[in-house]
């Protein structure tokens, strides 16, 4: 909770003068009930028309007064409750940036989600209710307290009593329902999975005819959250009946003590009218808090989720700049552009290691083709060099440095990555290609495209390099959006490029192609290549088989052939033994 | 929305709100109890002070028993109070919960053509955020509409019966602030609405830049998008406030006219004390009972303006739910349809066209013949449509024109789960439902035992990494596969087909995600498997093409060659090219 606050700070003004402008109008409001009992003992008592007149006058200009103030207050109140959802939007956005692979891998994409919309809209209008309400109400019933003991103090004894009744009534409701709700969110997020299992996997679901044992589960889901709404409901339901039988009791009470007071002479009838106003005042805020309790209680729900967020701490610490340039002094020449010593990786929450004792070290210059079978541990090597992970054991250094001693925008400016998945956004060609050079030139772009064999595609376009993007590339085919993201990497002019198994929708020849225009390249660059086909990798300086996250052998293709059994398997799995012609598509 | 619409859908509501009609004639005779209970205390209030005029002028055993009758009557109204909130629950509650189950059923029978062509995200959002927001206005509607219309009859009628000048008042004064509100209410809807395209336009983006965080980090560009963030992030801000400001002088607005109707209320029945004089039929007992029906009746105008916004977006969502719920579904099973048993693998298409969309003519006068055992292979460059005879076989999509004959039955004439149950499916892309890997594996034959289970994953090869998860086949994977890799997933999905054995296959791309080496393995099994089954499979390596019986190669949606590896050759056509750009090297 106190991580949000502090967003409130820069609203610090509008923050107190909202719950203040409020305030004033509740003063002005508690003043009306004095007036009428004005008009009653003096106004009727005389018959005196003019004064009753100039009474019902000074009441207008009352509700002038409240209105003016009310609307000051519900200004300010929006402008803290909207300016403060913007900050906290922008801050949970930039956090959420700033988290590494691992946190992304544990959250899940769809609740950030949800935690960047609904859940902020919820915190932005229960800031408005609190503002608005949680200020008013008590100043109220206080209020309407400390009127009530003007009047009369006796009479007022029973203000004293019922209040603090009424408070146990309406916090203790709250804090009964509050983890309901959180249950009640819950069943909702379980209900919502189950629809949204049944969209993605629509196909295998009637596949294997499995509509009716859905159709089950998800109304156990839809049920088990109704008993849910309807226990929260029973509870909450009682709020009203509560409040309105003490606040009458306490009217009967004051009548009775009204009637022994008049009768002494203490007090007016108009008193005892105005103490039965100032009753009813409180029951007419109380009822309004009580159906704002759930907009609060949900708010109060959402901030926590929110906070969740907020405490996931960013797991990686960057070098600075500062030790970075003296240690790039120290290293003028290196001779290593990529060296892993003894590296391992444990994913988080992972049981084995993933990648375990890898030895590596690749001159500037050199191609490395990584091999292995599934799951083992392939993308594990390349994820380390950009340092989307950190090595759990030895070391990764990239020029001569430790990765971690690197400031993030150096090494990530260093390295040139192409993902598995074709990941495209909405926007134009160029838009995409930018990413890596803000400022690149249509020469730039169209000689990286070039060697993306991307080129005549791209040309064959409608408005070429400023063709439209639909979101997630939609309106490209496969091979197409994955030739643009090897020209995207390639535009910034890595040191060390990155194919994570990214030429897996080219067919064969597109993919020769790309390799030689790699090859031939007017500067130095480290590329490491991921691939399942032994064709793709097999001309490499050196290749690293991995089987099962364990090293089966370095070395260069013909070496492996004779030594490493691992990869032979691989190599005729795709080759035929007799001529080794490419077997595979 | 037009009346008319808004009529329709009322009609809708409330044929699901009929089921629960007792509770509805509850919570109506609840309201009412609860209204002219609420309505009468203040009469008793203005009894009792009637009876406490001054000094010595108290008529205590009348008092006494007022007060009594004030106990009973509070004590009765807040439980029909408290009951008529519960049945309230109860059926808003459970018409949500009718609702979503019609939403999920009709999800289940919608034709694959809506599922694909609308966004997984809008349909959950139907029936989850509509459904919600739908519920939170129905409950709002019944406990608010009700007793507030409830409560202006019963008020009109008692004022009516103390005073009619005074009545008349107050009826001319309290249009003005259903004017009001009405007014604002007309002046906020553009704002609203350019808030909510606002938020629209902003969570695509968060939905965009969260979706592919890892891409993001690796062109460093996360000051860019939060920079584009952040301009929508303003213009959100300044759209919210004006809307929230404005709509939220709705509240003041209309306090300061019920201010007024109090003050005239003051004026006027001060005057009309005066005028009956001491001892005549307006007592100032009276005076205070009216004031607080004016309070009470121009108490529900200002809730039934808030209640109208909320109901008329209540309405809107579930028009948009309704708008689901009464999509067409899938053409129903013909009548007489039969269970396809006794599959003997014969398949024939004859004379069948299809497409999409009309103006997009794909597959015409299509005519194949498969016989028991044939392998089909479907080959062409990527995005050719090879999932459309898929989708037209599996029944997921009709033809237009002609007949598919699966055992010289037409597929329209048999049920569509035994059509479905007697293809083995593994697709391309994953999908594995939440739930235990034993629950995933056992789909389609719920009932088989252990031992089975564990063969299947053998010859799947997912057997040993499953037994190396924390709770082997009982592990709990989350959505969507959660933390397997892809190529697990895909092992997954092959296992579930092998333990249920059907009659034919379709097989797309089944092993694009597995290692060559476990591929090559699984090949095998997946031969033992296709021996005497009727195979379709999306092929991209050349051995399963060259020893497919029938190859049909695809272009652009339509079949433009059929025929075998060696008559397509001689043909000289599309295939030959294909084959020899793509393997010959």
């Amino acid at each position: 909770m106190k991580k949000l606050l502090s967003f409130l700070k820069d609203y610090k003004k509008e923050s107190i003068l909202a719950p203040l402008f409020k305030m004033l109008e509740a003063f002005f409001e508690l003043f009306v009930p004095l007036v009428m009992k004005q008009i009653i003992d003096v106004g009727i008592a005389t018959g005196d028309r003019a004064y009753i007149v100039g009474r019902c006058l000074l009441m207008v200009a009352l509700g002038v007064i409240g209105l003016v103030c009310s609307l000051t207050a519900q200004f300010f109140a929006a402008k803290a409750a909207v300016g403060c959802s913007t900050k906290l939007r922008h801050a949970l956005f930039e956090h959420i940036q700033g988290l590494t692979y691992s946190e992304i891998d544990t959250l899940g994409t769809s609740t950030m989600i949800t935690r960047m919309t609904s859940d902020i809209n919820q915190v932005q209008s229960g800031i408005n209710m609190v503002l608005r309400l949680f200020m008013r109400s008590p100043f109220i019933v206080f209020g309407a307290m400390i009127m009530a003991f003007t009047i009369d103090v006796k009479a007022a004894l029973i203000f004293v009593v019922a209040i603090p009744l009424l408070s146990v009534v309406v916090f203790g409701i709250m804090m009964w329902t509050m983890p309901l709700y959180k249950k009640v969110q819950k069943g909702l997020d379980k209900v919502l999975g189950k629809t949204r299992e049944n969209l993605t996997g629509v196909r295998v679901i009637r596949a294997f005819a499995q509509e009716p044992k859905e159709i089950l589960e998800f109304e156990e889901s839809n049920e088990q959250l109704t008993r849910m709404q309807m226990k929260v409901g029973r509870i909450a339901a009682l709020t009203n009946p509560f409040t309105y039988v003490i606040v009458n009791l306490a009217t009967a009470g004051i009548i009775w003590v009204g009637a022994l007071h008049v009768d002494n002479g203490l007090i007016t009838q108009g008193a005892v009218i105005a103490l039965v106003n100032y009753m009813s005042q409180i029951l007419v805020e109380l009822v309004k808090l009580a159906n704002l309790i759930v907009t609060i209680t949900k708010a109060l729900a959402c901030a926590s989720r929110i906070e969740k967020v907020f405490d996931i701490e960013p797991g990686m610490v960057y070098g600075d700049a500062a030790s970075y340039e003296n240690k790039k002094k120290e290293q003028k020449n290196p001779e290593y552009a990529v060296e892993f010593r003894g590296v391992g990786l444990t994913y988080r929450g992972a049981g084995a290691e993933s990648l375990s004792e890898l030895n590596l070290k690749v001159k500037p210059g050199e191609t490395v083709g990584i091999i292995g079978g599934t799951g083992s541990g392939k993308s594990s090597v390349i994820n380390l060099i950009p340092r989307y992970y950190d090595a759990t054991e030895g070391e990764v250094l990239v020029d001569g440095i430790n990765v971690r001693d690197y400031p993030m925008e150096t090494l990530r400016d260093k390295v040139g990555m192409v993902m598995q998945k074709a990941v495209l956004f909405q926007g134009t060609i160029r838009s995409n290609l930018c990413w890596g050079k803000k400022d690149a030139t249509d020469d730039e772009l169209y000689e990286a495209l070039e060697i993306a064999q991307a080129r005549d595609f791209v040309e064959a376009k409608e408005g070429k390099l400023d063709a439209r993007i639909a979101q997630g590339g939609k309106n490209l085919s496969g091979g197409q959006k994955q030739r643009l993201t090897i020209a995207r990497a390639l535009v910034k002019k890595p040191e060390i490029l990155v194919l994570d198994d990214s030429a897996s929708a080219l067919d064969y020849a597109t993919d020769a192609k790309l390799r030689k225009a790699l090859r031939e390249m007017n500067y130095k660059l480290t590329v490491f290549i991921v691939s399942q086909r032994a064709a793709s990798i097999m001309h490499a300086d050196q290749i690293v088989v991995l089987d099962d996250g364990k090293v089966a052998g370095i070395g260069r293709h013909e070496e492996l052939l004779a030594g490493c059994s691992v990869y032979r398997e691989i190599y005729y799995s795709q080759f035929k033994k007799e001529d080794g012609k490419e077997a595979q598509a | 929305m037009s009346k008319a619409n808004n009529r329709g859908t009322i009609g809708k509501v409330l044929h699901y709100i009929r089921h629960y009609w007792f509770f509805v004639v509850l919570s109506i005779l609840c309201a009412a109890v609860t209204v002219a209970l609420t309505l009468y205390v203040p009469i008793l209030t203005g009894d009792a002070i009637d009876h406490i005029i001054d000094k010595g002028l108290v008529d205590f055993d009348e008092v006494l028993v007022i007060v009594r009758n004030i106990v009973i009557v509070v004590l009765l109204t807040a439980a029909s109070q408290w009951l008529m909130n519960v049945s309230n629950n109860r059926i808003a509650y459970h018409v949500i919960r009718d609702i979503r189950r019609e939403a999920f059923h009709k999800i289940e029978i919608l034709p694959l053509k809506y599922i694909d062509g609308h966004s997984y995200g809008e349909i959950v959002s139907r029936v989850i955020a509509d459904v919600d927001q739908f519920s939170d206005g129905l409950l709002m509607g019944f406990t608010q509409l009700f007793t507030g219309v409830i409560t202006i009859l019963g008020t009109l009628l008692f004022m009516l019966s103390i005073s009619v000048k005074i009545t008349l008042v107050v009826v001319l004064v309290t249009p003005l602030s259903l004017f009001v509100a009405a007014f604002i209410a007309k002046k906020t809807y553009s704002m609203f609405k350019l808030q909510s395209e606002t938020r629209g336009e902003q969570t695509a983006l968060i939905d965009e830049m969260i979706g592919n965080q890892k891409v993001v980090q690796a062109f460093g560009q996360e000051d860019e998008v939060l920079e584009r963030f952040d301009e929508i992030n303003g213009r959100l801000e300044k759209c919210s406030l004006k809307a929230i400001f404005f709509s939220s002088t709705t509240n003041p607005s209309t306090r300061f006219v019920n201010s007024l109707v109090y003050t005239g209320v003051g004026f006027t029945g001060a005057l009309a004390v005066i005028a009956s004089g001491a001892g005549g039929t307006f007592t100032v007992g009276k005076l205070s009972c009216f004031l607080s029906y004016a309070n009470q009746y121009t108490k529900p105008f200002n809730e039934i303006s808030g209640v109208v916004t909320e109901l008329q977006n209540a309405l809107a969502c579930a028009a948009r739910i309704f708008e689901l719920i009464e999509e067409e579904p899938q053409i129903a099973e013909a009548e007489n349809a039969t269970v396809l048993d006794n599959v003997d693998g014969t398949v024939t298409l004859s004379d069948v066209s299809f497409s999409y969309t009309p103006e997009q003519k794909l597959i015409r006068d299509f005519n194949l013949s498969v016989k028991k055992g044939q392998r089909v292979a479907i080959v062409g460059p990527t995005g050719c449509g090879k999932t459309t005879v898929i989708n037209l076989l599996m029944r997921f999509y009709d033809v237009n024109e002609g007949s598919i004959r699966v055992s010289g039955e037409d597929i329209r004439e048999v049920t569509r789960d035994s059509l479905r149950t007697s293809f083995g499916m593994v697709l391309q892309e994953t999908w594995l439902k939440a739930g235990t890997i034993r629950e995933n594996l056992t789909m389609g034959k719920p009932d088989a035992t252990d031992e089975e289970v564990i063969a299947a994953a053998k010859a799947a090869h997912a057997h040993s990494f499953i037994k190396r998860l924390p709770q082997g086949y009982d592990t709990e994977i989350g959505e969507d596969g959660g933390s397997l890799s892809q190529g697990q997933k895909q092992l997954l999905c092959i296992a579930r087909v092998m333990l249920c054995l059907p009659p034919m296959l379709i097989l797309d791309e089944a092993t694009s995600s597995i290692d060559t080496r476990t591929e090559l393995k699984i090949q095998n099994a997946f031969a033992k498997m296709m021996e005497g089954r009727t195979s379709f499979i999306v092929a991209h390596r050349l051995s399963t093409i060259q020893n497919a019986d029938i190859i049909l190669v695809m272009k652009d949606g339509n079949i433009i060659e059929q025929g075998n590896h060696e008559t397509l050759l001689a043909q000289g056509g599309f295939y030959a090219n294909l084959y020899n750009s793509q393997f010959a090297m």
